[in-house]
């Protein structure tokens, strides 16, 4: 893993593909997802050798050699990978305290909803997890974020190879409007040097049918992206997301922006990606919380206009019997 | 709530009353009128010229735009000739200008645009500002001192060195304002995928802000095409075609239309006229087709 993460950013050579962590490879990891999965839909013929997948694979993120690696240690194994660990967790724009101390730990394998009112922190914490938070002037982060155990602000991570471990999807379906649907799918790895040609084709199918958009667009591929409609370009984006190969997906109320059915079709999707990623989701509508989510976390603003956490639990509980007055007379309606 | 119609209306007076015209009414109208009439005025003498230049330097050099114009070098003492020389030069100066500013306009832009703090980005935004304003006489005289006289030749390509000065700043500018439109989302989008920042700049924001970049560069050649001051103390002017002497004086439109314009001969000055008219429809149709580009996008 060494070699791995010594030699960051060599066009054309895939990295990780050596699967060097001592992880199953792959499509133990597919296999997982068809098994427990009925509803999951796959392409014939296609992920089923390394060689192929390439988006899938765990990236190491450190900048040099060392102990680094977020994939090392005993967190290694594929049941833990993607386990986030927040702690003591405070965000600052300028001088202005956005999130304090903000303790959270967000599981595997499943989806966890981010609730509260608006202006409490939501996208900031989101932001903070990627280390988006700190390309705004002037915005800094106190405290820990540890992903399999590795210290995401460790003086030996760097962040652009972090945020392909950690994919965003916005809020505004954002493809890129000089690029097609094929290209969009690929420019992360594109832009970041790190494909074979002769791969390309195969991520972009993949990709788009584990965004559940494949079907629809197969057979225009060439158009440009921004031809599509709004829910059609938020699983394109989500689709750009996913290959670049992250174990961890953010997203920032991915479906405020669509109609109803296109919601719809997002959740499920949402439903069907958590067998494979770690998923973080900030959202406003509550029914959504509930339906998606299997743990959620309510976050509120104090005197100060600070964000803090006031409760995680099961999604279900959160919703029938929380454990604070605040996160009851939020999820009823009383305010926010 | 009553819909419409102000509260204040329904309370006191009936409203009808308080609709009718009074005095006060017509003699707002009035100068209401009056004022747009001025306006209209002015913006007519802001259009007027184009027009009568456009219509003079038609007239005028219709007749002399011809196959001798555009293909003979030009002969001395009025026995006619053309402006093959000129024509090359030009062809020949202003796209190594070109080549030579627009990357350095572009970079520049990218720079304050995406990298610079605030303050630096003001501070170069002001520079470039203030060199658009700077004469370009004094352009040319600068390019002199320092890419001409240390030679001991008048040579073509302190011609172009000159006509970059001029363009860089235009570039860097129209630029600059063309990637402040592209949305920050897309940066973000980017960002988020793990693309290092110097690829975002390229790939993304450059890339979607590149039709705009490319207007910005067709304006500054247009507008360096026609540059003539710059080139009295640079390339100089040459009568003999010079295509690939770069070290040697050269010929460009500008200053065959100087030159030219000047001369006693009736042969010489409807030459200049044929020049003149060659230089308006480049700078027009570069315009026309830049400025309907971009009317064409914004309507979209
Ligand atoms: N770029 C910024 N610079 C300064 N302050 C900011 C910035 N972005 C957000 N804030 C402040 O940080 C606080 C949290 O904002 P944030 O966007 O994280 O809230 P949110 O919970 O996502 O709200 P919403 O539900 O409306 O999206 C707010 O008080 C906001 O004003
Ligand atoms: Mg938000």
């Amino acid at each position: 893993m060494a070699i791995d993460a010594a030699q960051p950013e060599t066009p054309g050579a895939p990295e990780g593909r050596q699967n060097p962590q001592g992880r199953p490879p792959p499509e133990t990891e597919e296999t997982a997802v068809a098994g427990h999965a009925p509803g999951v839909r796959h392409a014939p013929g296609v992920g089923h050798s390394p060689e192929l997948r390439p988006g899938v694979q765990r990236l190491p993120i450190a900048v040099g050699p060392g102990p680094g690696d977020l994939t090392d240690g005993a967190a290694a194994s594929e049941a833990t990978a993607g386990l986030l660990e927040v702690r003591h967790l405070n965000a600052y724009y300028g001088t202005f305290r956005a999130i304090r101390d903000v303790d959270l730990s967000i599981r595997p394998n499943a989806v966890t909803a981010l609730i509260g009112p608006s202006g409490c922190g939501k996208t900031t914490f989101l932001r903070t997890l990627n280390r988006m938070h700190e390309l705004v002037p002037g915005a800094t982060v106190q405290g820990t974020i540890e992903l399999d155990g590795v210290d995401v602000y460790g003086s030996n991570i760097d962040p652009v190879r972090l945020r392909r471990v950690m994919g965003m999807v916005f809020q505004r379906p954002s493809p890129f409007p000089t690029m097609s649907i094929y290209d969009n799918v690929v420019a992360g790895l594109r832009l970041t040097g790190r494909h074979q040609r002769s791969e390309l084709d195969a991520v972009v199918e993949r990709s788009l049918r584990r965004a559940a958009l494949w079907d629809e667009v197969k057979d225009k591929l060439r158009e440009n992206g921004m031809s599509l409609s709004g829910g059609q370009q938020q699983r394109l984006c989500i689709a750009r997301a996913l290959a670049v190969g992250p174990e961890v997906l953010l997203m920032d109320e991915p479906a405020s922006a669509l109609d109803p059915i296109a919601t719809l079709r997002i959740e499920e999707l949402i439903a069907e990606l958590k067998q494979s990623y770690t998923i973080v989701i900030v959202t406003h509508n509550m029914q959504q919380a509930a339906r998606v989510s299997d743990r959620t976390a309510f976050l509120t603003m104090g005197e100060d206009r600070a964000g803090y956490l006031v409760e995680v639990d099961e999604t279900s509980r959160i919703f029938t019997n929380p454990r604070e007055r605040l996160t009851e007379d939020y999820v009823s309606g009383r305010f926010g | 709530m009553s819909q419409g119609i102000p509260s204040s209306l329904v309370a006191g007076r009936p409203a009808a009353a308080l609709l009718v015209r009074t005095r006060a009414d017509r003699r707002r109208s009035l100068v209401n009128s009056a004022f747009q009439g001025v306006a209209l005025l002015a913006a007519v003498a802001c259009v007027v010229p184009l027009g009568a230049l456009v219509t003079f330097v038609v007239m005028n050099g219709a007749g002399a735009l011809n196959l001798d114009l555009l293909t003979r070098p030009t002969r001395a003492l009025g026995l006619g000739g053309g402006a093959a020389a000129a024509i090359l030069g030009s062809l020949q100066i202003v796209p190594i200008a070109a080549v030579i500013a627009a990357p350095i306009g572009v970079l520049a832009a990218l720079y304050t645009v995406e990298f610079s703090g605030r303050r630096t980005a003001t501070l170069i935004r002001f520079a470039a500002d203030v060199m658009v304003g700077i004469p370009s006489i004094l352009i040319g005289i600068f390019a002199f001192a320092l890419f001409v006289l240390p030679f001991h030749q008048f040579n073509a390509l302190a011609g172009s060195l000159a006509l970059a000065i001029i363009m860089v700043p235009v570039v860097m500018r129209t630029t600059e304002e063309s990637l402040r439109l592209v949305p920050g989302s897309l940066r973000e989008a980017s960002l988020a995928l793990g693309v290092p920042m110097w690829r975002t700049a390229l790939s993304v924001v450059l890339r979607t802000g590149l039709s705009g970049v490319a207007a910005g560069l067709m304006l500054a050649v247009a507008r360096a095409a026609g540059e003539t001051a710059p080139l009295i103390f640079t390339a100089f002017g040459n009568q003999l075609i010079n295509v690939g002497g770069l070290g040697k004086p050269m010929d460009a439109l500008p200053l065959f239309i100087f030159v030219n314009a000047r001369q006693p001969y009736e042969a010489q000055n409807s030459q200049a006229w044929g020049a003149a008219l060659l230089l308006l429809l480049f700078v027009l149709a570069v315009n026309v087709i830049v400025r309907g580009r971009a009317g064409r996008r914004n309507s979209r």
